[in-house]
């Protein structure tokens, strides 16, 4: 067996060493063995950091990916249904960890976001001006994509990533979980069981893997989710050049349940992601018939959709998502609430590495060095609901819409020094900060006074600004 | 530009950073190649390194808070992604292991600076002794003439 028993170090925190653990600490050493169940963006990046952290203080670790999904098929079956937008701050802190997305998985660099709303819309570019927001399939394309190999999937390419760090992955569905003699065991579809020396879960919130904790693992709940909508468009290249670009719309439409839409063009097709309260067809169907969604096809026609799916999302954190000797990460525990899912995967991950290969695998190792990462999304997201809450009133409110489309225009035509709306939104939909940080810019105080103005020049003045990319629909 | 690739496309020979500057920004390179070079106080440059798709440069003005110490060119057409102070700095204080990779491409350019010194050392020394040779032997006949 290759889980110790660690005795104290000299930089130990001896009070909380002794209240947890009673003098002794569990810790992975030469030779253990980690299992990680789910493939996807927590289970990869874990994987990943893990073997290279345990690289760097010369631990030699034995991991297994079980992942039953073929990331090189085409359709549901090779996807982990998701928006697929790779945010600007994840794509640049992979950059600096040495991971580049290479252009056979970005289907298409985004430049801007275009919001739309019944009283027009606008444009809004990146600060730079350069590419930093990735559009990806997390699978291998549609139904109908011309088949690219593994090498077209970000998901794939993760796998692979930590399959060439050093890691197994084993091609097979977990399907029960148990406890052998103090270590967590896992059986697979096939009937083969397999014990670990820890086991970091990570198989987001689409599967029936929270239920096979009921029993061993009592003290974790797992999180809260909602059903989304995706589905995908294939349209001409022309079309989508003229009528998409290389911009993200979304849309903030007065439609009772809708949080948020996307339209995201990915190469030659266009995914459409809602967010909502029970999304079902009569919400779809709602969204799909606005004028809004229509002007953005080709005559304003909307062509059937190639694939399309009914995701769930975290929306409230697992209770205790760690325990002696295992820990859920990504989806599974602790995720950002609407935007960035996989950045936040990323970073939950990477504070779970680091506490197993820095500080040990007891649930007190856990609760002091990987919790505080998932305490600090889960605050984000209380601030988040409040944005959410006041995003949700500018939906309802006309008056409203025209202050702040307005704002954002003359923001964007003069290429204001403070272009405080706009940046609001760029973080809020592109996700790139956190929520916090979102309304401590709106605590600025030039944007409430440019939002009085803007609300009552808005909508008394009801022309068209001159040379803005503001398209009233009225 | 491919429709699909992230950063920005560079032309051959334009200068990304130039010594003596602030920036605000560091850079991760997606394709191409660029030269590192210091400029000279008497006019001149040498150049200290070549860098490849992979690399890193930029940085240590950012963490030094201090004038970029060396002009980076691109030798081909070039594609890089910038990184933002803020977002690498404020992720730096939460996860200072970010920081890793870096540390650890400065080291292997300080050990490739070393080697290069030394390769220079060498040369120079190598010089010194060819013409304190070269001047002996011309020395010694003349002597051995007398
Ligand atoms: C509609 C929608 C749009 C979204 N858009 C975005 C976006 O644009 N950008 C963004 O950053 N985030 C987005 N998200 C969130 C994002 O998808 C998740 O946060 C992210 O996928 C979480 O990664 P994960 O690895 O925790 O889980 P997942 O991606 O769900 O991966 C779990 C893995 O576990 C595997 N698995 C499941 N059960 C088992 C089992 N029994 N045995 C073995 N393996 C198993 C699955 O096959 C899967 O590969 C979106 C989510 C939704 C629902």
């Amino acid at each position: 067996m290759a889980l110790v028993q660690r005795t104290a170090q000299p930089g130990d925190n001896l009070a909380a060493y002794f209240a947890g653990n009673e003098g002794r600490r569990l810790a992975l050493t030469d030779g253990s063995r980690v299992g990680v169940i789910g493939g996807g963006p927590a289970g990869t990046f874990f994987t990943y950091f893990l073997l290279r952290l345990a690289e760097s203080v010369d631990m030699n670790l034995s991991v297994d990916i079980y992942e039953p999904r073929s990331f090189t098929c085409q359709g549901p079956a090779g996807c982990n249904h998701c928006g697929g937008i790779v945010s600007e701050s994840l794509v640049q802190l992979l950059a600096t960890e040495g991971i580049n997305l290479p252009p056979s998985i970005v289907r298409r660099g985004i430049e801007s976001y275009v919001l739309h709303m019944d009283v027009g819309n606008v444009r809004i570019e990146t600060p730079l001006r350069e590419k930093r927001i990735a559009a990806v399939f997390r699978g291998n394309g549609p139904r109908v994509s011309e088949p690219v190999g593994a090498s077209g999937s970000f998901d794939g390419y993760l796998l692979e990533l930590a399959a060439a760090s050093g890691a197994k992955v084993v091609r097979k569905l977990v399907n029960e979980i148990a406890w052998d003699g103090g270590r967590p065991q896992v059986t697979s579809s096939d009937g083969s069981s397999a014990t670990y020396d820890l086991l970091a879960v990570a198989a987001g919130v689409n599967s029936r893997v929270p239920q096979l904790f009921s029993e061993v693992a009592p003290q974790y709940r797992s999180p809260k989710t909602l059903k989304t909508f995706i589905c995908e468009f294939k349209l001409a290249p022309e079309a989508l050049d003229r009528h998409i670009g290389p911009s993200m719309h979304v849309f903030l439409l007065d439609i009772p349940r809708l949080e948020f839409a996307a339209l995201i063009p990915k190469g030659e097709f266009l995914t459409l992601c809602l967010l909502g309260h029970d999304v079902d067809n009569a919400l779809i169907d709602t969204f799909l018939g606005a004028p809004e969604v229509k002007a953005c096809f080709p005559d304003g026609a909307m062509p059937t959709p190639v694939c399309h799916c009914f995701p769930r999302v975290n929306v409230e954190a697992a209770a205790q998502p760690y325990g002696d000797r295992i820990v859920w990460i990504g989806d599974a525990g602790v995720a950002r609430l609407y935007k960035d899912g996989i950045g936040s995967a990323y970073r939950v991950a990477k504070a779970a590495a680091k506490t197993v290969v820095h500080h040990g695998v007891s649930s007190e190792d856990f609760r002091q060095h990987f919790w505080p990462a998932c305490k600090r999304i889960d605050n984000d997201n209380s601030i988040a609901k409040l944005i959410f809450a006041a995003s949700g009133l500018i939906q309802k409110r006309r008056f409203l819409r025209r202050g702040v489309l307005r704002m954002t225009a003359n923001e964007q035509r003069r290429g204001a020094a403070r272009r405080h709306m706009s940046t609001v939104l760029w973080d809020l939909f592109t996700g790139s900060a956190p929520y916090t940080e979102v309304l401590s810019r709106s605590f600025h105080p030039e944007f409430p006074a440019m939002l009085c103005w803007n609300l009552i020049a808005g909508n008394l003045v009801r022309s068209r600004p001159n040379g803005s990319e503001e398209r009233p629909h009225e | 530009m491919n429709k699909a690739s992230l950063g920005q496309w560079y032309s051959k020979g334009d200068v990304v950073i130039r010594q003596g500057e602030y920036g605000e920004h560091i850079y991760a390179v997606q394709e191409g190649e660029l030269e590192v070079v210091k400029e000279r106080k008497g006019g001149g440059e040498i150049r200290v390194a070549v860098l490849h798709a992979g690399d890193i440069f930029g940085e240590m003005a950012i963490l030094q808070k201090e004038v970029r110490s060396a002009t980076v060119r691109t030798l081909t057409e070039t594609r890089l992604l910038t990184v933002d102070k803020k977002t690498f700095m404020s992720r730096v204080h939460e996860d200072p292991s970010l920081a890793f990779n870096i540390v650890r491409m400065m080291a292997q350019r300080i050990r490739a600076l070393n080697a290069q010194l030394g390769e220079r050392r060498a040369r120079v020394e190598r010089r010194r002794l060819e013409r304190r040779t070269g001047k002996q032997r011309r020395v010694g006949p003349r002597r051995s003439g007398q």
